[in-house]
């Protein structure tokens, strides 16, 4: 359980990060550590060169403008759960986030590093897809963006390219008075990775109508995947059109089977947990913020 | 890599390959046998220190990673050479450790929960030790053990500042 040997590098800028990125096909980004230590632990991962990128001030913070929400790629998981910006403009995550590794992970783990490495259970990256996130990228020609939905490509696979290095997430802020959401998982253990999870978020008008609603999936197929569900718009989420609705939205999903489940298996909990995680979503609109999150 | 580290309060200097883990450092470098090492790739909680008041796994950081951070172990938690820390002492008295493999972190676990909440619930409790595996089955002594030391934090005569950490 010891790493192979690497180089460890500790750049003072973003560009100076793309440029060391480029110039070395085994260079390899770290931050928190937390997925990738055990990765070189197990030697899973032999990079030659490590580039920390935790101290650069240009990633780290929370801020909220114009309708969205930005989250530095090297924010902590602890800090953006405690995040008061958070809960209230993108409840979704500050309700999945307790859901991630254990206290002692989240103190040392990004939001940036859950992304990059694209685990197709892991929370974060259900969220970014589900609620149609920005994925902000450095790059050697300089910033760009992409959504969350085209970056990851498969288990542990982005779109990202060589040189490149994600610097933050932008979160859609929802303009609704009312807005909730609801998460539920199916794991062998709280806070292993999840064999089903899933993740909603509502808007309700005064009457209890419902005027947006996004639904995702992860664990079950190669990536994180949203569910079209719009037909719930107008409804009162009662549960025969929620229940409708969710059958309909996961009728074709792709589903993986492996030692832990079937795909049978996986796409009979996908349905039971996406409308488990609507029904609180809808309860936990009439909370300003996002609600408990057990 | 020469790296300098504040650990327990003193500066200490190390020279280490990068790929060496704060975890063996400590073990190696430092002396500090006091953490432990277990699973070596953040399962078990054995190595947890703390990280500027933060419980952190100390196989998941690299020596080359640590400067500039404030680090405990269970070696700093002691007010004094041959005496115990009241969290230290909840733990005897309670029973709440019997082969003694996960208690650094386990302490130190609880301690970090301990600086920010003086009243923790009992879900607050096992959330704030999840991360740390007991295999002697000895998770409802640890919990009464924290909920012990809490009690007498909370009734003892000595002010005591709550650290904010928003």
């Amino acid at each position: 359980m010891k790493p192979a040997p690497f180089d460890y590098i500790r750049p003072d800028s973003l560009a100076e990060t793309c440029a060391l990125l480029a110039g070395d096909e085994d260079a390899r980004v770290i931050a928190g550590g937390q997925t990738l230590v055990p990765m070189l632990a197990m030697r899973l991962a032999r990079p030659a060169k490590l580039i920390d990128i935790l101290r650069l001030p240009e990633l780290a913070g929370i801020r909220e403008q114009s309708g969205v929400v930005i989250v530095g790629a090297t924010t902590r998981q602890a800090q953006a759960e405690r995040d008061p910006v958070i809960r209230a403009s993108v409840p979704m995550l500050a309700l999945v986030l307790p859901w991630v590794g254990h206290p002692p992970t989240r103190n040392r783990g990004t939001i940036g590093g859950s992304v990059a490495h694209a685990d197709p259970a892991a929370e974060i990256p259900l969220v970014t897809v589900t609620l149609g996130a920005e994925i902000m990228l450095a790059t050697p020609q300089g910033p760009a963006s992409m959504p969350a939905n085209d970056f990851f490509t498969g288990p542990m696979e982005t779109a990202i390219r060589h040189g490149e290095c994600i610097s933050a997430i932008k979160f859609p802020v929802w303009p609704h008075r009312r807005v909730g959401a609801g998460f539920a998982e199916v794991s062998a253990r709280r806070s292993d990775f999840a064999f089903v999870a899933a993740a909603a978020q509502v808007a309700l008008d005064d009457q209890g109508r419902c005027l947006n609603v996004a639904l995702g999936i992860g664990g079950v197929g190669d990536r994180p995947m949203r569910l079209d569900v719009g037909s719930l718009v107008g409804t009162m989420l009662d549960s025969a059109s929620v229940i409708e609705a969710v059958n309909a939205g996961s009728a074709d999903i792709d589903a993986n089977s492996d030692l832990h489940a079937s795909a049978a298996y996986r796409r009979r909990v996908a349905r039971a947990l996406c409308i488990r995680a609507l029904e609180q979503a809808r309860r936990n609109t009439s909370a300003k913020s996002a609600g408990s999150a057990r | 890599m020469k790296v300098e580290l504040r650990v327990n309060g003193q500066n200490r200097l190390a020279d280490v390959e990068p790929r060496k883990t704060l975890l063996d450092t400590l073990r190696e470098n430092l002396l500090l046998n006091g953490v432990h090492a277990g699973c070596e790739h953040g399962v078990c909680g054995a190595c947890t220190v703390l990280v500027d008041g933060e419980a952190v796994r100390s196989c998941l950081m690299f020596a080359v990673q640590a400067d500039g951070y404030d680090i405990t172990t269970i070696e700093g938690l002691a007010p004094a050479p041959g005496e115990l820390s009241v969290l230290q002492d909840a733990f005897c008295e309670t029973h709440g450790l019997q082969c003694g493999y996960c208690t650094p972190g386990m302490i130190l676990a609880a301690h970090a929960l301990l600086q920010h909440n003086l009243e923790p619930t009992r879900e607050d409790i096992v959330e704030a030790i999840s991360g740390n595996i007991c295999r002697c089955t000895g998770y409802g002594q640890i919990i009464e053990a924290v909920q012990f030391a809490a009690d007498r934090l909370r009734k003892a005569n000595t002010p005591r500042i709550v650290a904010e950490l928003e």
